[in-house]
């Protein structure tokens, strides 16, 4: 069926069957190919996207329940002043190993600061809790979250 | 382009029909370390006629840093900033681009790509630089001693032009066989913590390619249902329910009969068609054992006589210094079977081109492996088989398989195709968890004896283990007389001078397949060899970090490791945690470098306790991209912990009991506070990085438990009574 899907500010008609993960709509369909697929199950976080602002599991949403949401995902934040300033920061912290989960940390990582402007160790801990990195840049992402929240204070 | 061209004549062509210059050097100082005569022309540096400089990286990325490291090699010698070169992964040619540690083999492993490459790069980088200065002088009419290259241009005898200017003219040199390198008191690039990665920019805004990520036109997406156990075959199937998913084509068993392919137009219909495929198996020959038969075995093994004498120790003397010492510390370990889980799942695309070739795309960590079997697939000669190496999603050892398992299953997709269309092969996390590779199980018992001094005057050490290597084309190389040097690597090896020691081995029946996992045989033997040096240091009354020392009292090798041991306890403030922790520390060789780590945990064991801090001190040589150097510590600390925190793969009647990240968590951002790594500053040749943090992680950790008094000698800890909070 025809779905109409609003994501990074254009709105795509694409042909999917209820029940299809968002994620694979966004990859295959789009190819945007920078929403990771990790697990399938929303336990790595390698393929989160924002929904009206939010991060979401892209795997676990289904095309049919974002009609009418505004979807958004890696390609776009750096045109996004948090997302700007999280790249920012994972660049100059060289956050980034083998890189694959990384897409999801960063929009993890933006969700929590437009939450949060400046989070605790233990706030980051928690919100990025489900964000798995299996090369443990783990160190590098706390600290990049608390160098973006710095950069945007500035 | 065949090795048996002339460098001259390669470099004409190269120049004359492409606009390129390659640049090769000699690789006989790097061949010559790696015990071999060869010398052969390698082409590693790139320079269009527009001035644009690549480094042709022959390793391939899987987060461990070679397209920064090799590339910063070209660009110091070559006298380029690092943002003015860029990377390009080499195709499959092991007559060019073979490891050199690795006989004629191209591939990735073993924390060689850094230590086989660092001559080999400097030498093309420098040549590179003399012919474009000749070129230049040439022109010039000066001399060449009187010109550099610096940031791009080259310089001297009162004129400077941009190295571009010159590519043309340097094809009319040819390399020297002993460029000269630049000293390391020159230095900008090597040795400078401030390098940044070069491929951050494109993993921070979704650019990157992994192979994943791959859609060629009118790709076919393949996903194979495989067998609950490994070894069974397929007796038929019945695909009437997937038709009814749309964007399924067809469902063909292999030509192996190892699984049933699903071939469909997008990655989620082939999920769903896949699932709903309903498959009879023969299971007749398929893995059929239990983990608890596994472990009984092992544990069975070390309680009889060892098969194989491995340092050829006086055993009965060993023994009897053990039996007549006046303390014995002994422990029992195991070791349960591990899957690597990179993060992106296993996969690859093979296409036919218009020509007849065929192209494997794909995150290849050994080329040669994939290449081999592609010509006996497709009965094609080497040159009709090409490899695009592309970003690969971390590996941890796992795709490099001595069979080149998943390349060969999508080969076989393939060939049962009209090969109009690309073939995708995708696995999904559960294909990875459950039909995967894994760090073999193995158990150690130890006896050390004691003297009243507390000195050691026997140690007793039997290793049963699964085998890696025998079975594989890597037996002949691998295993000598019988022993795997894999099972007992980093206790057979190691730079401890310890008096009467026995070292024995026993071969246990494998089970499913077994791989190398983040530095292989040391991820259980410094684990053992750690625990022990701590318990004997505790029944002899000594500072674990002085009693260690007393058996490091050699020259260099000794040194080195005692340099690091050193190290980390004053920076990790050894002996004075914060109020209310405890430490453990521990220190292993392996693949040529040292690395020491501090534990600091919290907590106790009934509450649960956490990792507050780890501080690693590392000597690999020269730290030639010291922020590098510091991540692979921090992830492969990572990647110990993790997994001997509360991982496992457990086999029920031959089955993988484990599915995905739910039964087989990956470290967690929250478990570790803090990691702090230390370079020891070293003039000698760089040496291993990807594995060597991960070996002392998990000992130190067990160490800072036992000050809690609880020993951990099977692993997961999880498992074993510690609880994390």
């Amino acid at each position: 069926m025809a779905i109409t899907l609003k994501l990074n500010g254009k709105t795509h008609t694409v042909n999917a069957e209820p029940g299809t993960p968002l994620l694979w709509v966004i990859r295959d369909e789009l190819k945007l190919t920078g929403t990771k697929f990790g697990c399938g199950v929303a336990s790595c976080g390698a393929c989160t996207v924002h929904m009206n602002g939010e991060p979401v599991r892209s795997c676990q949403t289904y095309i049919e329940d974002v009609e009418d949401a505004e979807i958004t995902t890696i390609e776009v934040m750096e045109e996004d002043k948090i997302g700007a300033a999280v790249q920012q920061a994972w660049l100059e912290l060289d956050v980034v190993q083998c890189g694959y989960c990384q897409s999801g940390q960063i929009m993890n990582a933006v969700g929590l600061l437009r939450e949060n402007a400046k989070p605790s160790v233990e706030e980051i801990d928690e919100y990025m809790y489900g964000n798995a990195c299996r090369c443990a840049t783990y160190q590098r992402i706390r600290a990049g979250v608390q160098r973006a929240a710095e950069i945007l204070e500035a | 382009m065949t090795t048996t061209m002339s460098r001259r004549g390669f470099l004409k062509s190269a120049a004359t029909t492409t606009a390129f210059l390659y640049v090769g050097a000699s690789a006989q100082g790097a061949a010559a370390a790696a015990g071999s005569a060869d010398a052969m022309l390698t082409p590693f540096v790139k320079i269009d006629s527009d001035g644009n400089i690549f480094a042709i990286v022959k390793h391939f990325e899987k987060g461990q840093g070679p397209a920064t490291g090799l590339t910063s090699l070209i660009a110091e010698e070559l006298g380029v900033t690092m943002d003015q070169i860029g990377y390009e992964f080499a195709p499959s040619n092991p007559a060019l681009y073979a490891n050199t540690f690795f006989g004629g083999f191209q591939g990735t492993g073993g924390s060689t790509a850094m230590a086989n490459s660092f001559m080999q790069y400097r030498q093309a980088g420098a040549n590179a630089r003399e012919m474009l200065i000749k070129a230049a002088a040439a022109e010039w009419g000066v001399d060449a001693g009187a010109l550099d290259i610096q940031e791009g241009m080259v310089t001297g005898a009162g004129k400077s032009a941009p190295l571009g200017d010159f590519v043309a003219g340097a094809a009319e040199f040819a390399p020297s066989e002993n460029p000269r390198l630049r000293e390391p008191s020159e230095w900008k690039i090597i040795g400078n913590p401030a390098t940044r990665r070069k491929d951050s920019p494109i993993k921070v805004n979704g650019k990157a390619q992994f192979a994943m990520d791959l859609h060629l036109p009118n790709q076919m997406v393949a996903m194979i249902a495989r067998p609950e156990s490994r070894g069974g075959v397929v007796v038929s199937f019945d695909d009437t329910d997937a038709q009814t998913i749309k964007g399924f084509i067809m469902a063909q068993t292999l030509p192996n009969n190892a699984g049933v392919v699903v071939y469909a137009e997008d990655t989620w219909a082939a999920i769903q068609a896949r699932d709903m495929l309903s498959v009879e198996w023969d299971m007749s020959g398929a893995e059929a054992r239990s983990s608890q038969e596994i472990r009984d075995e092992i544990l069975t093994a070390l309680n009889a006589a060892p098969t194989y004498n491995v340092n050829k120790a006086d055993q009965a003397a060993v023994k009897a210094a053990v039996d007549g010492a006046a303390q014995v510390v002994e422990k029992t370990f195991y070791f349960p079977l591990l899957a690597h889980a990179p993060m992106e799942p296993l996969n690859c695309t093979i296409e036919q081109t218009a020509e007849g070739k065929i192209v494997l795309h794909d995150g290849c960590q050994a080329p040669t492996g994939p290449h081999m079997a592609y010509q006996q697939i497709f009965g094609l000669p080497a040159e009709m088989i090409e490899i695009n190496t592309m970003l690969a999603g971390g590996s941890f050892g796992r795709r490099a398989t001595p069979d080149a398992d998943y390349q060969v299953e999508a080969a076989l997709a393939f060939i049962m195709t009209d090969r109009s269309r690309p073939v995708k092969l995708v696995w999904t996390r559960e294909d990875d968890i459950r039909g995967g590779y894994y760090r073999p199980a193995a158990g150690h018992k130890v006896r050390i004896g004691l003297d009243e001094s507390g000195k050691i005057v026997g140690w007793d050490h039997h290793v049963a283990a699964q085998s890696i290597m025998k079975g594989t084309p890597f037996e002949a190389m691998a295993v000598q007389e019988g022993i795997d040097h894999s099972s007992v690597e980093g206790t057979a090896d190691g730079p401890y001078m310890i008096p009467s020691m026995s070292l024995g081995l026993t071969d246990t029946q494998k089970a499913t397949s077994l791989l190398w996992w983040r530095s292989v045989g040391h991820t259980h033997t410094a684990y053992v060899m750690e625990v022990m040096m701590d318990m004997a240091a505790k029944a002899a009354g000594k500072d674990p970090v002085a009693f260690r020392l007393e058996y490091l009292q050699g020259e260099k090798d000794q040194a080195r490791k005692a340099g690091v041991l050193k190290l980390a306890a004053e920076k990790g403030n050894w002996g004075n945690p914060a109020p209310g922790n405890v430490q453990g520390i521990a220190v292993h060789k392996s693949f040529g470098s040292y690395v020491a780590e501090v534990v600091e945990i919290s907590g106790n064991l009934d509450d649960g306790i956490r990792i507050e801090k780890v501080t690693a001190a590392v000597d690999c040589g020269i730290a030639v991209n010291p922020d590098v150097i510091k991540a692979q510590i921090e992830g492969g600390i990572g990647y110990g912990i993790g997994h001997a925190m509360r991982d496992q793969i457990t086999l029920a009647d031959g089955a993988v009991e484990q599915y995905n990240f739910p039964d087989y968590e990956p470290l967690r951002i929250s478990d570790i506070q803090a990691i702090e790594t230390h370079i020891v500053a070293s003039t000698e040749a760089p040496t291993g990085i990807g594995e060597p943090g991960t070996p002392p992680s998990a000992p130190a950790l067990a160490n800072a438990i036992a000050q809690l008094d609880l020993r951990v000698a099977e692993l997961p800890m999880t498992e074993n009574g510690v609880y994390f909070a």
